[in-house]
């Protein structure tokens, strides 16, 4: 199976992507992530509101084989999230960058991202 | 990944040609799942799975003393079976833990009586050691055969349309927990109305040679019946939701057959056998503990080792637990006291430092519709 990793997206090596769309990070999990947990049966999300910290846990997501804590790619404050994931967590599976996004942040600083990941640096990180 | 240590099936390339994930299960090079587990698990609730199952172990018991060494051997009544019937049953010590569950077969031969034992794929070293203790005394032949047989299993409610399309349609008339051998291409195929996954369906045995053919030829004639190909993740989800006990988890050492909730297996008034004494105390006097089946409120999973708290009061650990992919919901087998175990009962679920509501519920979880 080829997993994709779009170009215009940056990478953590937790296995969240942002995308970010002015000020606003949008947040999920890579096809990476989402292959190595398998059927996604439930995501725990944060509130809107909620500010956290680059590093910081945001939320849970658990497959039927595991759990595992997701964290933030950047710090800042969440302007939204994804309300559908709560009744269709396999989103996650199907199209983790479209419709299976997690979280929108507002970005409280942007210059975090220059040490993400790209997208090459990314997949050579995974194949390891 | 290494894999040079790990013991084959003879499917191991047939299972990466699926794209089948491979992983360490009990030293053996196994896949977890083809597609994915859900697709897998739900393939086999509503058409037809196909299993390796050809790690489990294969001993063959013959001799003048066969049938009464099976009868010390187990607590289930091998006497009332004949040629074509089969039983489950486990493996007990004298203090009533369990060696292994297994399903004992009367083999349909003509002449003195065969029994062949399937054992789990985890303790084939033990319990072969453990028969060949046990066979001191008796006049019985015993052999692993397990290294060359080969035993796939086709589970769901379109097993037996593809059985009876390979093996003639004689197969729909055989009764539950029966077996019979037909020839199929060539090959003696050895068939029985089994499984491990609440469904109806067939458990085939196959020379260890042909296993590859027989796994190709089902999946090419499956093909009209939606079958899948399931790895074992899918088989520990149906188990687990038909409430069907994993050893290691739900019996082990330390849980009797009693205690595991198998009552019905014990057949305390058939005579001696190994164990007996500690079982019989059991059912007199109660067990101190019990395996119970929990519905847990909301969507967290509970997992193995998982906390089960009465109140406040510490009473169990979750054995097994998984989401019920077909039933919907959060579910698990837990080992827990005895006082806290009767049905209805409200317990609670520690997941990730949260009580999470759990009721006792009834085994099983999933009953397929007859």
């Amino acid at each position: 199976m080829t997993l994709a990793y779009p170009a215009q997206l940056k990478y953590v090596k937790s296995h969240e992507y942002v995308r970010t769309e002015g000020d606003i990070a949008i947040i999920g999990i890579t096809a990476f992530a989402a292959d190595q947990l398998g059927d996604v049966t439930f995501v725990e999300l944060p509130k809107v509101g909620d500010k956290f910290k680059l590093d910081q846990k945001f939320g849970v997501i658990e497959s039927v084989k595991s759990v595992s804590d997701l964290f933030m790619p950047v710090s800042g404050e969440i302007t939204a999230i994804n309300e559908r994931l709560e009744g269709e967590p396999e989103l996650v599976n199907h199209d983790c960058y479209g419709e299976g996004w997690m979280i929108k942040v507002k970005l409280s600083d942007p210059a975090e991202l220059d040490a993400a990941l790209s997208a090459d640096q990314y997949k050579e990180f995974v194949v390891e | 990944m290494t894999t040079t240590s790990l013991k084959e099936t003879p499917l191991a390339n047939a299972h990466k040609a699926l794209n089948g994930r491979m992983v360490d299960f009990a030293g053996w090079f196994m896949p977890v799942q083809y597609k994915s587990i859900v697709t897998e698990h739900m393939a086999t609730r509503t058409a037809v799975g196909l299993f390796d199952v050809s790690h489990m172990g294969e001993f063959m018991v013959q001799g003048k003393d066969a049938t009464a060494f099976m009868q010390n051997l187990v607590p289930n009544d091998v006497g009332r079976l004949t040629p074509g019937k089969a039983l489950y049953t486990q493996l007990v010590r004298e203090d009533g833990g369990t060696v292994d569950d297994l399903i004992i077969y009367c083999l349909k031969k003509t002449g003195p009586i065969h029994y062949l034992a399937i054992v789990n794929a985890s303790n084939i070293d033990k319990d072969w050691k453990w028969f060949q203790e046990q066979a001191k005394g008796f006049d019985v032949q015993l052999e692993n055969m397990s290294d060359k047989t080969g035993l796939l299993a086709i589970q769901g409610p379109k097993a037996v349309d593809l059985l009876a399309d390979i093996a003639g349609p004689q197969v729909r008339d055989m009764g539950s927990f029966t077996h019979d051998e037909a020839k199929v291409d060539g090959t003696i195929l050895t068939f029985a109305r089994t499984g491990y996954t609440g469904e109806d369906g067939f458990e085939i045995l196959v020379g260890g040679s042909k296993t590859e053919w027989l796994w190709n030829f089902l999946l090419e004639k499956g093909t009209k019946y939606g079958i899948e190909p399931c790895g074992l993740g899918a088989r520990d989800t149906l188990r687990l939701e038909a409430g069907l006990p994993l050893y290691g988890h739900e019996l082990s050492d330390e849980i009797s057959p009693i205690e595991a909730g198998l009552e019905w297996s014990v057949k305390l008034k058939k005579g001696n056998f190994v164990g007996r004494d500690a079982l019989l105390k059991q059912k007199e006097q109660g067990v101190g503990k019990k395996v119970i089946c929990l519905r847990a409120d909301g969507k967290a999973l509970p997992r193995q080792d998982y906390d089960v708290y009465d109140g406040e009061k510490l009473v169990g650990k979750v054995s097994s637990g998984s989401q019920g992919i077909f039933v919907g919901y959060p579910i698990a087998f837990a080992l827990v006291d005895a006082g806290s175990s009767e049905l209805g009962k409200e317990l609670s679920i520690e997941i990730r430092g949260k009580k999470v509501p759990a009721h006792v519920v009834s085994r099983p979880f999933y009953k397929r519709e007859k």
